[in-house]
């Protein structure tokens, strides 16, 4: 009975936190102003890079997952863990590497220089490039995982009927494509049409402006309510329209699923398709490793040398405990097919949504700045929510369908069977799902930029304002220094979650 | 003494009527084809289900509405009867003790004495995956010996046991019962263990559970339901 009672809790808190600042929204009685033009602007801009993004991430990964499906060398086993790495990885920390590698001083434009040629990467190119930097990655795990879930013994199959590889395409891979491609471009192009950080830092400017990042400017620079609030309803039913459109796909995603397997395939042995295949793996390794690579050789110098960074680090570790906590709190009563419902809720809501239906809920009692770092803990929590659930609800029902009748038939009462039964056998799900929530919350520069004062400053948005006031090198060195954080404290959840873990 | 007095269960398009006693002490097998109600009636016994119609007595007490923990019945599944994340030793006292989850003074005693009857002494510390199939049916016997009900339960416990470890653990189970009174009912689909372990059988066909003749009368004149399921 308790344990009801406390998932009872756990979805009201969850949907009344959800659904509390869209009511906020739609409840405002200042007046909604009627779209602008710049407007209309902003919407076709967020359609046409999220449609761009999708296309070129989604394009890139199939012959990436293919090269990566069938061949074997060393590294392999490393290189597809990397590519689970963007998600954790700081959107803050990837846009300097980015500068460094595209930027106007930057290696490309360094190479290019002798013969004339120049690259500008602000606006809707710089926009796209950073979304193919963070969801290259994804589709191709996607798509490797559809490929390898192509039974071997069709391969086996094809070979020995002597099929050519266009013909092998043609029976086998391409069905799986128009399986798996599709969702990935759902997925992907969902992602990218509540893009804030990278529109904030790439984009700007009328022509290169999200429906999330008019929010924060109309609410930032023009203190117009009322328009910003207009402008959260029409990224909420952009989302909404999106959210339903991808809820066919997303259920499909799993995290962790092996992918050690590779496919023999005999009729991929001449040059061509070798050269092809690690061609394409050399080229995606380059475009992910070159920008992280950057982040480190040009924060380094100044990683010792960083200035008042320390109460910024402190807010950022602070925010990212907090929200990692109350993630989990949320997580294990809502580990079920119901409970992923409830947090796959938040999804279809943007944290700048959800971060201006709180304003209008707080305005009134408190100053919305003074409460920024709490706000935050609270939407990251809410954005990792439905991650968490995923990787905690398969292996939660697993213990439940094992161990719930030798826990009845023990007579085991509510709190032992938690303590001794369940959150043990859940340590490792939980170990990394915390890591997850961490690190997200760690790089998040989303929600606390609309709030934040000067005294309450994260480190991404620390890094952010030295990017404005054009002091690079600081900027690259605090961008290290997030890096780092990032990366260990997801390390130290997911080691915490495996070390003496009892199977 | 195990009574149950006029049982009705319904589940979907699935019924099952049931109205006997099992006499303290009895070994009692309860055989019959899969989808008969076998697995069903165990459950109406430990709890897992309760009946729509009719009463539940051990020794006289009605205990239709108690939940499974609550019961005088310990009972051994077919797998999963040890917690894999804790040692034997740690098993052994959740089941003692499965309100606190502490040890008391003297349960250790108690642990090291149940291990020893069944041939593992020495193997608090040992973690389940440490040890072989036989060897963690013979930990879990040792966990339903420190339960102490009236009632142990058997649900196709050897299953996943081999032909001479079928015979070593019946063998084991009648020894350990026996001076303790302790009622012991298992389901099996295999005649063979029926017939090494029961003195009684019940015999369950499409939803009606026949009350509990001699093992020796019932497999000497097999009723008809019985001779479609052994096939002779």
């Amino acid at each position: 009975m308790a344990s009801r009672l406390i998932s009872v809790i756990a979805v009201l808190a969850v949907t009344g936190l959800i659904f509390g600042p869209v009511v906020a929204l739609l409840a405002f009685g200042g007046g909604l102003s009627w779209p602008v033009a710049a407007d209309w602007q902003a919407l076709r801009f967020t359609l046409l890079q999220a449609t761009l993004s999708a296309a070129f991430s989604v394009a890139l990964a199939i012959p990436t997952a293919r090269a990566l499906a069938r061949r074997q060398f060393i590294g392999r086993g490393i290189l597809i863990t990397l590519l689970g790495a963007p998600f954790i990885l700081p959107v803050i920390v990837a846009v300097l590497g980015l500068l460094a590698v595209f930027g106007q001083s930057g290696l490309l434009n360094s190479a290019l220089a002798p013969f004339g040629l120049s690259l500008n990467i602000y606006g809707l190119h710089g926009v796209v490039i950073a979304h193919v930097f963070f969801n290259l990655p994804l589709a191709t795990r996607m798509i490797l995982q559809g490929w390898l879930a192509i039974p071997a013994e069709r391969f086996r199959l094809a070979s020995s009927l002597g099929l050519s590889s266009g013909q092998i395409f043609r029976s086998l891979e391409w069905p799986l494509l128009r399986a798996v491609a599709p969702s990935a471009f759902v997925v992907i192009f969902v992602i990218c049409l509540s893009s804030f950080a990278v529109a904030l830092t790439l984009g700007g400017g009328p022509k290169a402006t999200t429906l999330e990042l008019s929010i924060y400017q109309t609410l930032r620079f023009d203190f117009d309510v009322a328009h910003a609030v207009m402008l959260a309803l029409l990224q909420l039913s952009l989302a909404l329209a999106a959210g339903a459109m991808s809820l066919r796909f997303a259920a499909k995603q799993r995290f962790g699923a092996a992918m050690d397997r590779i496919i023999p395939r005999w009729d991929a042995r001449s040059w061509p398709l070798v050269l092809q295949d690690f061609a394409c793996i050399g080229l995606v390794a380059a475009f992910l490793l070159l920008p992280l690579a950057m982040v480190v050789v040009k924060g380094a110098p100044t990683l010792l040398d960083l200035g008042n960074v320390w109460p910024a680090v402190w807010h950022s570790l602070t925010v990212a405990l907090a929200s990692t906590a109350l993630c989990l709190i949320w997580a294990l009563p809502l580990a079920n097919r119901v409970g992923e419902w409830v947090a796959l809720c938040g999804i279809a809501l943007s944290p700048l949504v959800l971060g201006m239906g709180l304003f209008l809920i707080l305005r009134p009692y408190v100053s919305p700045l003074s409460v920024a770092l709490p706000v935050t803990a609270v939407v990251n929590a809410l954005m990792a929510l439905p991650f968490a659930v995923r990787i905690l609800r398969p292996e939660a029902e697993v213990i439940q369908s094992d161990y719930h009748r030798l826990s009845t038939a023990l007579g085991l009462n509510g709190f032992v069977w938690l303590r001794r039964v369940f959150l043990p056998r859940l340590r490792r799900p939980i170990g990394f799902a915390a890591g997850l929530t961490a690190a997200l919350s760690m790089g998040d520069l989303g929600v606390i930029a609309l709030f934040a004062d000067p005294d309450r400053v994260t480190l991404p948005l620390y890094i952010y304002r030295l990017m404005g006031a054009y002091r690079m090198e600081q900027a690259a060195g605090a961008a290290l220094l997030l890096l780092m954080l990032s990366l260990a404290l997801f390390w130290v959840f997911d080691r915490g979650g495996r070390a003496n873990a009892a199977t | 003494m195990l009574q149950l007095d006029n049982i009705r269960f319904r589940q979907g398009a699935f019924e099952l009527s049931a109205d006997l006693t099992v006499a303290k002490g009895r070994r009692t097998a309860i055989i019959g084809p899969s989808g008969a109600g076998k697995s069903t009636l165990l459950d109406l016994i430990s709890g897992f289900q309760t009946p729509q119609v009719g009463r539940i007595l051990v020794d006289g007490q009605d205990v239709t509405q108690s939940a499974p923990g609550d019961r005088p019945v310990a009972i051994l599944f077919q797998d999963n009867n040890l917690f894999p994340h804790l040692t034997i030793g740690q098993n052994l006292t959740l089941a003692m003790r499965p309100k606190s989850g502490r040890a008391q003074s003297g349960d250790e005693e108690r642990i090291d004495a149940a291990l020893d009857q069944v041939g593992l002494a020495g193997f608090q510390k040992r973690r389940p995956e440490a040890l072989s199939g036989g060897q963690r049916s013979r930990a879990a016997l040792a966990r339903v010996l420190l339960q102490d009900r009236p009632i142990l339960l058997l649900d196709e416990p050897f299953s996943a046991l081999g032909p001479a470890l079928r015979q070593e653990m019946a063998d084991l189970i009648c020894s350990l019962t026996a001076p303790t009174g302790t009622t012991a009912i298992m389901v099996t689909h295999d005649v063979g263990d029926a017939r090494r372990f029961a003195e009684d059988i019940i015999l369950v066909d499409d939803g009606t559970v026949y009350p509990p003749k001699t093992a020796e009368d019932l497999l000497k004149n097999p009723p008809k339901a019985l001779r479609d399921y052994i096939g002779t």
